[in-house]
């Protein structure tokens, strides 16, 4: 059985900066939406990325592995990228892998915003 | 409309992480075994030196047995499917999340930490001083034919300048060891001789400098040390006053 991968909505937040609205399970089967999305959100100008994982219903350590991925690519474009909308769950996964060391994580995208 | 009057719902893979901590800490039946370990923290790729590398290593074992069963039997027996040079001390029953559990290779001493678990897949992070900042996860997929494929996916940094320099024997330790490891895993159900493929790719060229200073937990120079210091170390006692 396969598991449905989730799916990404890009959408400009200010200028210079989009937001990913992402929703479902997030796998590494999710990896080329991710990267779709990143890629239609650099092409409008974005150096900020705001990642929303409020309608994430499931991760796995694969989307971790992602992560790590897109991080690279937005450093290579020199992009911040930054996290919303996460569960306590999900906030300390990301405390415990350090991610947050590179992914700055915020309580809503105004907050995002405001860090600029 | 409907709304949910109940709490917070506990997402599908709560239990199948390990809890945060800032530091890992090694049981005590294996302390002798985790002196690179204890205090540490987690180092993932972000937290490594050298270039970032994704490693997939792939076994393709038939029908022989579901991805369920593969990685039940895996987690169960980890260690016993590394080949004679490394030698992991785990829990004695089968991996879970949260489980630091320090491992050696010849005398180098680290370990790691069971990041995530479940019924196809378990995943590990590096500590600090591991030759790799890493993530590394052993999964069972099913091929479209219907045959079950074991995997084990590695992104790493080589964690500091001497590991970095050290990475092409590294790497071909690495392209020992793992497919010896499938091997054996696949020779316990049944399936010998099998094929291991290995694709390598650079997903990252730059050397994060501002990690140089990881050379300060290097597992190669600590095991070193205290190797030569053991003669000099009290013994701790194991059992009854004679």
């Amino acid at each position: 059985m396969s598991t449905p991968a989730a799916t990404m909505a890009v959408a400009e937040l200010a200028t210079g900066a989009a937001v990913i609205e992402i929703r479902g399970d997030v796998t590494a089967a999710c990896e080329q939406a991710l990267m779709t999305a990143h890629e239609q959100a650099t092409d409008a100008g974005a150096k900020l990325l705001v990642l929303d994982f409020s309608a994430m219903e499931y991760m796995n350590s694969g989307g971790i592995g992602m992560l790590v991925t897109l991080l690279v690519r937005g450093q290579r474009r020199q992009q911040r990228i930054a996290a919303v909308g996460l569960t306590e769950h999900y906030r300390q996964i990301f405390e415990l892998t350090r991610l947050d060391e590179a992914i700055g994580l915020f309580d809503d995208t105004d907050a995002a915003l405001a860090s600029r | 409309m409907d709304t949910q009057a109940a709490g917070p719902r506990q997402p599908r893979d709560a239990t199948n992480w390990a809890a945060k901590v800032d530091r890992l800490h090694v049981d005590d039946a294996v302390r002798e075994h985790g002196y690179n370990i204890e205090g540490r923290r987690v180092a993932g790729p972000q937290q490594g030196f050298g270039r970032l590398w994704q490693r997939i290593y792939t076994a393709d074992l038939g029908t022989a047995v579901t991805p369920e069963r593969l990685v039940a039997d895996w987690r169960a027996h980890f260690g016993e499917y590394w080949p004679k040079v490394g030698r992991f001390y785990g829990s004695v029953s089968a991996i879970q999340p949260g489980d630091v559990a320090p491992l050696a290779s010849g005398p180098m001493a680290t370990g790691v930490l069971v990041l995530y678990a479940d019924e196809t897949s378990f995943s590990f992070l590096t500590p600090e001083g591991h030759m790799f900042a890493s993530m590394i996860t052993f999964s069972g997929e099913t091929a479209l034919e219907g045959s079950t494929v074991a995997t084990i996916r590695i992104l790493l940094r080589c964690s500091d300048p001497l590991f970095e320099a050290a990475w092409p024997a590294l790497r071909r330790g690495e392209d020992y060891f793992w497919p010896h490891t499938l091997r054996n895993l696949g020779a316990a159900h049944g399936v010998h001789g099998i094929h291991v493929a290995e694709d390598t790719e650079c997903l990252d060229r730059r050397r994060l400098w501002k990690n140089w200073t990881n050379v300060r937990y290097n597992s190669g120079i600590r095991s070193g040390v205290h190797l030569l210091t053991t003669p000099f170390r009290p013994r701790r006692r194991t059992g009854p006053a004679a």
